[in-house]
């Protein structure tokens, strides 16, 4: 571990230093999207509502948990995820 | 504090004996009436007693003013250095101060000791600190409490293994390798076709873990790469295996270490492993070149982490590839192949250079398809056990090769799309030609491996090879 150590790019520098996202999905049509409830108050009613509006659309969705809000999800379960979905969608705020 | 732009400066260190003799003269310089600035590496409290000593435990002043050895006695006019005396001398010092009489009673000389600013290590760190060296790389912080060496994943600069984080003392210290300037182009990269410095080169080549004596072999490596010839960017994004192969000839390669003898191709060898990885992360780094994107390989090979080895010469019964390919003897050179893989040849009873060369004809004829002709060069690697068959026989490498390429002259008939039953193959219009297994040039023979097993190697290379593809290259690696 370090606090804040500087190093210089190895690269042609043509990308910005920001890491870049991956690149958004065109659509749902064919993709599993994961619904991540991270055990905070309500967070399964916004997720719900979530999941009635996705599956009335004929996407595929699945609902996860993690056990506490208050800790990173557990390997297994990101692990879970990304081999059983192409979307997720996590329910952050109460 | 400044450094006066007149009178005389002493840079001195407690623990240096000579410098705790000469701590009285500095009194007498100073009681002479002469200005006299007194810098102390290791203890502001040094010379006993003498007032105004400069704390210069950080070192600014003896790295700015370029100090080796300690005492150092300089005198400066105008605030320029005129005149600078190194380790005790009594004449030197005083015709440099002018006091007659000066140390009378010590020793004629003494030499000094070694300046704390350039105990191995430090010197770079306080080129940094101080300004010393200038690089242009865009400065990249890790996020606080990230492990660095898990930003360098994140950042996608790593082949898959663990890299060495690029900070700017290791660069700096990479870059005393070389005597190029920083921001030197060395080549033009594919694919990006983005411009490659010496500096650029260095920060991969620490992420690599290259020392600082390998870096003008990797430098080498890039430019070769670069060379049109090569044709890095086809190399790169064919769906084929190939990558970059580094094979090293000349005393640089025996200088660093490199491995050409037992395990050649394989792990536990520094430079061979770290030279190899430092060229294909600058393309991937550098060139943009990453699988996946650009790197279509269909399967890949895991060359192409790193494969990179020394031409065994002391040991050769022949010539070696750099003296094949006209440069000089006492010459270090890299030479870059477009290698897929190694294929292993055995054969343990082969007495005689006839039946070994029937051996290798038969298995260099499977390169990529053994019905394909013309296509993927080779290099064969003969291994010492097998090489002392053609030495005790006095074949030399050219009557090796000559037989290979009158033993790899394949009957069209045997060649033909459907011939054996297999739909592989050349058009049927050629069916009553006499094809060569490979292109004239296509096929070199190098020297390598432990001196135990009757076994040589097949590096095949990419099935586009010559004119239409990829050509070995050499260069010769400068300093």
């Amino acid at each position: 571990m370090n606090t804040g150590m500087v190093l210089l790019d190895p690269t042609a520098e043509l990308a910005p230093v920001r890491r870049q996202r991956l690149p958004r999905p065109e659509g749902l049509a064919g993709r599993c999207v994961g619904l991540l409830d991270i055990s905070k108050a309500r967070g399964d009613v916004f997720l719900d509502e979530i999941e009635a509006r996705l599956t009335a659309e004929g996407v595929t969705v699945r609902r996860y948990q993690k056990p506490t809000f208050a800790r990173v999800a557990p390997v297994a379960l990101v692990q879970q995820i990304s081999a059983e979905c192409q979307v997720v969608i996590e329910a952050l705020a109460d | 504090m400044e450094i006066p732009a007149d009178g005389f400066i002493v840079v001195c260190k407690r623990e240096c004996d000579t410098c705790e003799m000469v701590a009285p003269v500095l009194r007498d310089i100073i009681g002479n009436g002469i200005p006299l600035t007194v810098c102390s590496q290791d203890d502001p409290a040094f010379p006993d007693g003498l007032p105004g000593v400069v704390d210069d435990t950080a070192l600014a002043h003896s790295f700015r003013l370029a100090i080796e050895a300690v005492p150092t006695l300089i005198r400066m006019q105008n605030g320029v250095e005129t005149a600078r005396a190194v380790g005790w001398d009594r004449v030197e010092w005083q015709a440099l101060t002018g006091i007659e009489g000066l140390g009378q009673d010590l020793p004629p000389t003494r030499p000094g000791c070694g300046s704390r600013s350039v105990e191995p290590g430090l010197a770079e760190e306080l080129a940094v600190r101080y300004g010393g060296v200038h690089l242009a790389a865009r400065r990249i912080e890790t996020p606080l409490h990230e492990d660095d060496i898990e930003t360098c994943f994140a950042n996608g600069w790593t082949d898959g293994l663990p890299v060495v984080p690029p900070t700017e003392v290791r660069v700096v210290r990479m870059l005393t390798g070389t005597r190029r300037s920083p921001d030197e182009v060395v080549s033009i990269i594919p694919p990006n076709q983005a411009a490659c410095t010496v500096e650029k080169v260095a920060i991969n080549a620490v992420m690599a873990g290259c020392k600082p004596e390998y870096l003008p072999i990797v430098i080498a490596a890039v430019e070769a790469a670069c060379l049109d010839a090569f044709c890095l960017h086809g190399l790169l994004a064919t769906t084929y295996f190939s990558g970059p192969v580094i094979i090293v000839n000349g005393p640089m390669a025996r200088a660093v270490g490199m491995n050409s003898g037992v395990n050649a191709f394989g792990q536990g060898n520094r430079a061979n492993a770290t030279i190899g990885r430092a060229l294909q992360l600058v393309v991937r780094n550098v060139g943009g070149g990453r699988p996946g994107e650009i790197d279509r390989a269909t399967l890949g090979t895991p060359g192409k982490y790193t494969f990179c080895f020394a031409e065994d010469e002391t040991g050769s019964p022949w010539e070696s590839l750099a003296a094949e390919r006209g440069f000089a003897q006492g010459a270090s050179t890299v030479t870059l192949f477009a290698g897929s893989g190694v294929q292993p040849i055995f054969d343990q009873h082969s007495r005689d250079p006839e039946s070994l060369a029937r051996t290798y004809a038969a298995c260099l004829r499977t390169v990529a398809h053994p019905k394909i002709p013309l296509a993927a060069d080779a290099f064969l690697v003969v291994s010492p056990e097998h090489g002392r068959v053609f030495r005790q026989a006095g074949w030399t490498k050219a009557r090796l090769r000559q037989r290979l390429d009158e033993l790899l002259q394949i009957p069209g008939a045997d060649l033909v799309r459907g011939a054996h039953g297999m739909a592989e193959g050349v058009p049927e219009s050629l069916a009553h030609t006499t094809l060569p297994k490979f292109r004239p040039g296509g096929l070199d023979i190098v020297h390598a491996g432990g001196t135990a097993g009757m076994f040589s190697a097949i590096i095949s290379g990419w099935v586009a090879s010559g004119a239409k593809g990829s050509q070995s290259v050499t260069k010769e690696i400068g300093q």
